[in-house]
């Protein structure tokens, strides 16, 4: 069982108390009913699925029921990152240069 | 009365403590302490078993968790049959009865050894080449019989009656493994006052100091010195010891799995006491202190009972007080068998030989051997084993071929060396290094906040061993927060070192390929094998594990690994780091399902959730069906009736007079805030900012891809509070989909969603006598047509509590639903029926709410839609706000697939024959008559027998349905074709008359 | 509710019921634990933003908290951080926190939930073992002291969590999971003190 820090309850909890929501940073349009259908395509369809590096949404369902974004490497596991919803994407991660 | 092999004086068991049990229904004596191997080898019985492919008697290998051999059924009653019990591990108690495995008709005589000399059927990968053809003998004879036939041991067939228990636990330092390297590291580690939990999977702990006669540590024999240090751990507050624990899997961020095993051992486990604990133990430095395990020799026959580990010898004698044999022989490339021939000599037994395949080895224990007058050869190899059901004897010959002689032995101790027990540093996922000198693979690179010390990392040396674990154990504490503790550090006088040694096959091994050299014992695979597999084409030292299956067994190769390594590496001709290792997995040991499941079984195996008005439904006859995690009255059936007539007399009754159903179940979720009109808005289709305070409405929830996801009917309460209702099973589902938007899409809009699903118990009441039923037990509500209209809400009190009166109607005739606080949802239901019961009203369930709401083409999301249904398709696009330019859902309807003709949609069925009851999921084609496979154009969703209409009805999604109305369809079914007609949804008052009526 | 829609009508019958809580009155005593049903409380579920948190922890007499993990009480009234914007007001007092917030005109949402939530009481001595066998957070008095509240899991239920005292929880449920939820309290309470 993987420890996650939520970054609203500053502290690590059980992996059991949260769920994850897919990868994040992908912003539903202002104007949705005006998208093209490629637009709509990549944003309601298409997932990069990456192995190493992913930016993704977790919610802490069990705890402070709060959505926040995680960078996690898909091949560790490890937990590089987390941090709240609607912060930007991270322009640099710790220890990224590995 | 002592049995035969036991040594008096020897061993730290008191001998007066005798405790009885029986093998294969013999009985025999033992002593408290005892393992069931120990008491065995006590009684001179070596032969304990069978082996999985070829039934060879099998004896006991070790001392420990690696035995692959001694596998028993321990039997306490019909129910509690545990099958693969190490005898290495299981304690004895008095009244064990213990079975042998794996034979028939007996243990010394089994039928099924005729595999054996048919071996070469069985030769590595047989099982991928054997069983391919006839098809047929899949079913007739391959799976019952040889499936039978190749099992090891026997499953209980009875629910187990133990129970389990499991806990979460959290320390700083967690040490896995309580010999000398262990035991150094908690005492470093609890000196500093951080929580510390310390390991092992022996009654006692010590490891190998159980047997090294040659350790001693601060004044006392190394094994006393432990004992005393565990003592002193166990009475520190801030220290848990836990014995009987095997750490079976390392998994991230130092959560790791631990098997308490907690009355295993008793005579009797009683009601009490859980069978086995499972720990969780969450650690923020783990200290592995796992040791070593000693290899065997591979040559020929080096399976015949009496064949074993030297150190396990050792331990039989040092530990239980037991000789495994009146006249030894010794099988050994490295110093530690010396010192078990020097014990045994010393307690009595005679050594026939030491045979040690090294040139000119010199040492202190060698010397002492020469001195005690064993005959000690040098550059020999034990070719074979002799004997069958016991060894009888060992033929020697010079390692370099030419002429040998047979010496007369009842048993032969083989040391080929020590495999550091990497297993649980390889689950943390530390990469393994192999250390070309020594020839055995350390820890090398971690992925973990954990340290190797001791044996299990390559450390050499009791005093070495010591100094390294304690530093580690102190680095630990102080790395998770420990302040420095005053120096207690042990302090090693002497002890015992052994390192080196030969992997692979010894000359005794091949390559004739009639040799049975056991590499893999528990699996039956011999030198021969693994060569065999390099030889077919496998390259990889996975695939020569897969094909030969070494290291398969439930033992995961612990003895067997490297000795396969070796031998697949020197017939490729290649280096062993080359060939690469087996992952480890978990677990280390077997772990019972018991320990996994924990206290989740019966009760406990899911939550079953019920509503407030359960125990009435109950009383009153109810047959309830699981919805979710939900009980619900599905029926209410009168004496005599069965579910048909019970439901059809519940329909009728409510189109009648009324009845009373309890919708508790359903999700409700309030929505609060300024915004709340907009956030609705936002989730559903319909428009609701112009919804009036007191009127409700039918809403549809889309997913972003514009397929319906839930409906509900949703009363505004007041301008900034709506009360929302959602489907039963997946209440959590929406709630949870409507949070994802209002908190990462929508996060702008003041608006809350709380549930109270369960704060409120709902009463619907339907049927024309409905608003008679309820008026008299309300205050504060005008519930006149005018007052109160269809599709509104109201808030006053019903029997003098508080409720959200809602006018809404899931069955077409006029009805509430008496939301109520949940507590008082009995009690207001008990009153309702009493007002009921003046009129006639009946209480009905599911079905008959299913059949009404069918009737009258209602839908239900998740039956009649499944994910690919729009508003359009279920004929609900009058619930779509056309002026709206934004919902969730608004961009998909618009794609090309949804906007399509010919899309799949809802309608009505009925059948030509009006008795006829379609079946749900029954596919629809237009020509029966077409070839196979036909085209399918839908398929029934719901159908019924309605008493009310007289006739089944059904609905079903079929393609381009609103346009086939009158059309003649066809349901092939297997014992005929079923004739339909399409209509429309609505079956019964298709005006809508009845909701005022 | 809108204006003229509420017209009260004369009834005749206007008895109160009786309330029936779940489990009520259960309880289990095991070797250093005693897991009970506590009585009906009033509670609701509280929703605000920060510059509204004044005017609530005012009207409700209980400084709302905002550190999270952590709950503050006066007067027979807890409140629990659930989360940044979120608190389960716990009335044992018989006042209704309901009534008085909705006096507040600051920017809120106050949800009644009494009737959705039981709570049960683990206390003794082996009580954080006892909650520790299906939760999986670190109950020790560093890791959760005296005060510290979480929303969590037990076994395979939601609960909230509050510790009262060092060797005293109270576990809030919703209705529907009591049954579960004091039956796996009772199967572990009866192995905590081994």
């Amino acid at each position: 069982m993987l420890l996650i820090r939520c970054p609203y309850c500053e502290e690590e909890r059980p992996e059991l108390e949260f769920r994850n929501a897919g990868e994040a940073h992908i912003a539903r349009s202002t104007n949705i009913a005006g998208e093209s259908d490629d637009d709509f395509e990549k944003f309601f369809f298409i997932r990069a699925n990456p192995k190493g590096v992913i930016y993704e949404r977790w919610r802490h369902i069990h705890g402070c029921a709060r959505f926040f974004n995680a960078v996690r490497d898909t091949v560790t596991d490890k937990f590089i990152l987390t941090y709240k919803a609607g912060e930007p994407k991270p322009a640099k991660l710790p220890g990224a240069a590995k | 009365m002592s049995a035969a092999f036991r040594i008096s004086g020897a061993g730290r068991l008191s001998q007066a403590k005798t405790a009885s049990f029986s093998f294969d229904d013999k009985s025999y004596t033992g002593i408290e302490g005892d393992t069931l191997a120990s008491a065995l080898l006590a009684n001179g019985v070596h032969l304990v078993g069978r082996s999985f492919k070829y039934h060879r008697p099998r004896g006991v290998l070790s001392a420990g968790a690696e035995e692959p051999n001694a596998l028993v059924q321990i039997v306490r009653d019909d129910a509690r049959k545990t099958p693969n019990v190490r005898a290495t591990v299981q304690e004895l108690y008095d009244g064990l009865t213990a079975h042998s495995q794996n034979r028939w008709p007996s243990l010394a005589f089994d039928v099924g050894a005729v595999n054996d000399v048919a071996s070469p059927l069985f030769s590595a990968g047989f099982y991928y080449k054997t069983f391919m053809w006839p098809k047929s003998a899949w079913k007739s004879l391959y799976e019952p019989k040889i499936r039978a036939a190749a099992g090891l041991g026997v499953s209980p067939d009875k629910p187990d009656p133990d129970h389990y228990a499991s806990r979460y636990a959290h320390c700083e330092v967690l040490v896995l493994g309580g010999g000398a390297a262990g035991i150094a590291a908690a005492l470093a580690a609890a000196e500093t006052g951080v929580r510390v939990v310390i390991a092992d999977e022996q009654a006692e702990f010590g490891g190998s100091l159980r047997f090294e006669s040659g350790a001693s540590i601060d004044g006392q024999t190394g094994y006393a010195w432990a004992q005393g240090a565990i003592a002193k751990l166990k009475a520190m507050d801030n220290v848990r010891v836990l014995s009987r624990t095997t750490a079976f899997g390392y998994y991230a961020q130092n959560f790791v799995g631990l098997v308490e095993r907690v009355s295993d051992h008793l005579k009797t486990p009683g009601r009490e006491l859980a069978r086995e604990r499972l720990w969780q133990v969450r650690a923020n430095r783990v200290v592995i202190a796992t040791g070593a395990i000693e290899r065997h020799m591979v040559f020929a026959n080096n399976d015949r009972p009496g064949v074993m580990l030297a150190s396990a010898a050792r331990t039989y004698l040092n530990h239980y007080g037991v000789a495994v044999g009146r006249n030894v022989g010794v099988y050994t490339a490295n110093d530690s068998a010396y010192a078990a021939a020097i014990d045994l000599k010393k307690a009595g037994v005679n050594v026939a030989a030491i045979v040690d395949l090294r040139d000119n080895p010199s040492g202190p224990v060698i010397d002492e051997a020469r001195s005690l007058g064993i005959e000690i050869n040098f550059g020999r190899a034990v070719v074979s084993a002799g004997g069958k059901l016991r060894v009888s004897s060992m033929t020697v010959q010079p390692k370099n071929g030419g002429g040998g002689r047979t010496i007369p032995v009842d048993a032969i101790l083989m040391s080929a060396g020590w495999t550091p027990s990497v297993h649980l540093f390889s689950q943390s996922r530390g990469k393994v290094a192999f250390n070309d000198e020594t020839k055995r693979f350390v820890p090398g690179a971690y992925a973990q906040d954990c340290v190797s010390v001791g044996a299990c990392n390559g450390t050499d040396g009791l005093a070495a061993t010591v100094d390294e674990a304690y530093a580690a154990g102190a680095k630990a504490a102080k790395e998770a927060g420990g302040k420095v503790g005053k120096s207690g550090k042990p302090k090693v006088d002497a002890g015992e070192s052994w390192s080196r040694g030969m992997l692979g096959a010894a000359p005794g091994a091949g390559p004739g390929t009639t040799i049975k050299a056991f590499v893999d014992f528990q699996n039956d695979v011999t030198a021969k094998d693994i060569r065999q597999a390099v030889h077919e084409g496998m390259r990889s030292i996975e695939h020569v594990k897969r094909f030969t299956t070494n290291g398969m067994a439930t033992d995961q190769g612990k003895t067997s690994n490297m000795h396969g390594l070796a031998i697949a590496a020197e017939e490729l001709g290649k280096p062993i780091p080359q060939v690469g290792l087996t992952t480890f997995r978990a677990p280390y040991t077997p772990v019972t399902f018991g320990s996994i499941v924990g206290h989740a079984r019966g009760a406990l195996f899911d939550p079953t959730r019920r509503t407030a008005t359960h125990g009435w439904a109950a009383s009153h006859g109810a047959v309830f069906e699981d919805v979710g995690h939900w009980k619900r009255a599905w029926y209410f059936p009168k004496a005599g009736e069965d579910m048909h007539k019970a439901v059809d007399r519940e329909c009728v009754t409510v189109r009648k007079v009324g009845g009373l159903f309890d919708a508790s179940t359903l999700g409700k979720i309030e929505v609060v805030g300024p915004d709340a009109a907009k956030f609705m808005e936002l989730l559903y289709t319909n428009p609701w900012e112009k919804l009036e305070t007191g009127r409700c409405r039918y809403g549809i929830m889309l997913r972003e891809d514009g397929f319906i996801y839930d409906d509900g009917v949703v009363g505004r309460l007041a301008p900034d509070r709506f009360h929302v209702t959602t489907m039963t099973g997946g209440a959590p589902r929406v709630m949870n989909h409507m949070e994802d938007y209002l908190q990462t899409e929508f996060p702008h809009l003041n608006v809350w969603l709380t549930s109270i699903t369960e704060q409120w118990a709902v009463i619907a009441v339907q049927g024309p006598k409905s608003r008679e039923i309820i008026a008299p037990l309300v205050e504060g509500i005008d519930m006149s047509d005018e007052a109160m209209p269809h599709m509104s809400v109201r808030e006053g009190k019903i029997c003098g509590v508080p409720t959200r009166l809602f006018r809404m109607s899931f069955t077409g005739e006029r009805g509430f639903e008496v939301n109520v606080p949940a507590d008082y949802g009995e009690a207001v239901w008990e009153a309702l029926w009493a007002e009921g019961q003046k009129h006639g009203a009946t209480a009905y369930g599911t079905e008959a709410m299913h059949v009404l709401r069918a009737e009258k083409g209602y839908i239900i999301v998740g039956q009649d839609t499944d994910g690919t249904v729009t508003p359009n398709d279920a004929g609900l696009d009058w619930a779509v706000g056309k002026k709206k330019t934004d919902f969730v859902g608004i961009r998909g309807l618009t794609r090309s697939d949804l906007v399509a003709k010919g899309r799949k949609q809802l309608v009505g069925l009925k059948t030509k024959d009006p008795k006829i009851v379609l079946e749900e999921g029954a596919q629809i084609v237009a020509d029966p008559k077409q070839p196979i496979p036909m085209k399918m154009i839908g398929h029934v969703t719901s159908s019924y027998w309605s008493e009310n209409c007289g006739r089944s009805i059904a609905l079903a999604l079929v393609a381009g349905g609103r346009d086939r109305m009158g059309q003649t369809l066809y349901v092939p079914m297997p014992n005929g074709t079923i004739e339909v007609e399409v209509t429309g949804m609505v079956f019964v008052d298709e005006k809508g008359e009845r909701l005022n009526g | 509710m809108a204006k003229g829609a509420a017209k009260t009508k004369a009834v005749a019958a206007s008895a109160s019921v009786e309330r029936r809580p779940a489990l009520a009155g259960r309880t289990l005593s095991a070797p250093g634990v005693k897991v009970e049903m506590l009585p009906p409380a009033e509670r609701i579920s509280l929703r605000a933003p920060q510059a509204s948190l004044a005017a609530l922890s005012n009207a409700l007499g209980v400084t709302l908290p905002v550190k999270p993990k952590t709950s503050a009480t006066k007067d027979g009234r807890t409140a629990l951080w659930l989360g940044p914007d979120e608190w389960l007001i716990i009335d044992e007092a018989g006042n209704d926190p309901l009534a008085d917030c909705a006096k507040v005109t600051a920017l809120h949402s106050a949800v009644g939930i009494s009737h959705r939530n039981v709570g049960i009481s683990v206390a003794g001595p082996a009580a954080a073992v006892t909650v520790g066998s299906g939760c999986p957070q670190d109950l020790s008095l560093e890791a959760f002291p005296v005060g510290a509240a979480s929303r969590t899991i037990l076994g395979k239920s939601e609960i909230v969590l509050l510790r009262t005292a060092a060797d005293s929880f109270r576990v809030e449920c919703w209705r529907s999971f009591s049954d579960y939820v004091f039956t796996l309290l009772s199967e572990a309470a009866s192995d905590a003190a081994n």
